[in-house]
């Protein structure tokens, strides 16, 4: 017993050991969203491009939809945004853009410098919807299911191995989920279709 | 001649010594003011709720710039959503309900005071579990290290004992 109780400080300085060396390699900017799990929020925001048209959250069109936080005054977008052009390749997904607090002849004149990669962008120059789903900066990319749950958010810029690593598992998993969810609609209305 | 030269260099030294105090102040200053809280010209109906703007901004946290809360913070983020918050303040909302306007979008992360739930008891009364178990260890060792100093003595040994300091 008493050899036992002479090890305790070691084994817990061993144990906070552990715990410290652990703490050395986790991003402390790797947050999950709060907004996972939750539907999409509706907004009524006007289109980029189109002043006078109001868009909204039935406008995103798309089996899984893929949200685009982007503005100009963020450095990092113009990083990724070439391998959005990329990306959009994937006839699995569709991809639309938010514009976020930005001024919008820049936003313009920026789509028209390095092409446009969205189906559209959302003019968003209060932070409305940003606020509504969370976004704490730019660049951030929300997975969105055919369901209009948000799936998941990445905040950084997207380049080929974060592509690889983060997105394509979970464009593949809801892919399967949607056509389980057809299969088993299809089956409860055998005349329907 | 060589006394003139040092009172000369003596007094050079002094303005030197002026300029570099001059500096430090100045530098003492330019911080002092660095870190002053940034200033929004916001106007409140009254200043109840100025106040609980103040309490509210101190106690939500900025999401980007993780270790400074709202007020403290000049980060975009930080600053859109201390227009929020005015607005919400500006709307009537009681402070729960926009502190969980601000849990929903964000996260318990906003919070810097966590809210008390089953994965944050470890967190509230782990402190409490630690120092309770600390004194009980105390009085746990004390109360066998008094125990131990008081003698065992049998009869005889008594007696003898007695004998000894009788004879004395």
């Amino acid at each position: 017993m008493k050899s036992i109780i002479r090890f305790i400080p070691l084994i817990l300085f061993i144990l906070l050991g552990v715990l410290l060396y652990r703490g050395l390699f986790l991003n402390p900017q790797a947050m999950p969203s709060a907004m996972i799990g939750k539907p999409l929020p509706d907004f009524a925001l006007s289109s980029l491009k189109a002043p006078e048209q109001l868009v909204g959250r039935t406008d995103l069109k798309g089996d899984i939809v893929l949200l685009n936080v982007w503005a100009t005054w963020c450095i990092q977008c113009k990083y990724e945004h070439p391998y959005l052009l990329n990306i959009v390749k994937d006839s699995r997904i569709k991809l639309y853009g938010l514009n976020f607090t930005d001024d919008r002849s820049a936003a313009l004149r920026w789509l028209e410098q390095y092409q446009d990669p969205y189906v559209f962008s959302i003019f968003d120059e209060q932070g409305a919807l940003g606020l509504d789903i969370g976004v704490f900066g730019a660049p951030e990319t929300f997975v969105i299911d055919h369901t209009g749950i948000i799936r998941k958010r990445f905040a950084g810029p997207i380049n080929d191995k974060i592509w690889q690593k983060e997105f394509l598992p979970l464009i593949e998993t809801l892919e399967e989920e949607r056509k389980a969810a057809l299969a088993n609609s299809l089956a409860k209305a055998p005349g329907a279709s | 001649m060589n006394f003139a030269l040092m009172i000369k260099n003596a007094v050079n030294f002094q303005k030197l010594a002026r300029y570099f105090l001059s500096i430090i102040l100045l530098s003492v200053l330019w911080i002092s003011h660095a870190n002053a809280s940034p200033v929004d010209t916001f106007e409140f109906k009254d200043e109840a709720t100025k106040l609980r703007f103040q309490t509210l901004s101190k106690e939500l946290r900025c999401p980007k710039c993780q270790n400074q809360n709202l007020a403290d913070s000049n980060s975009k983020i930080a600053v859109d959503l201390r227009k929020s918050l005015y607005n919400l303040l500006q709307e009537g909302m009681t402070d729960q309900e926009i502190i969980d306007f601000m849990v929903y979008r964000y996260g318990d992360f906003v919070l810097y005071r966590p809210q008390l739930k089953k994965q944050t008891y470890i967190l509230w009364f782990g402190p409490l579990i630690i120092i309770i178990g600390f004194f009980t260890g105390v009085i746990f060792v004390l109360r066998r290290r008094s125990k131990a100093s008081q003698l065992d003595l049998s009869a005889q040994e008594q007696a003898s004992l007695d004998d000894i300091l009788n004879k004395k």
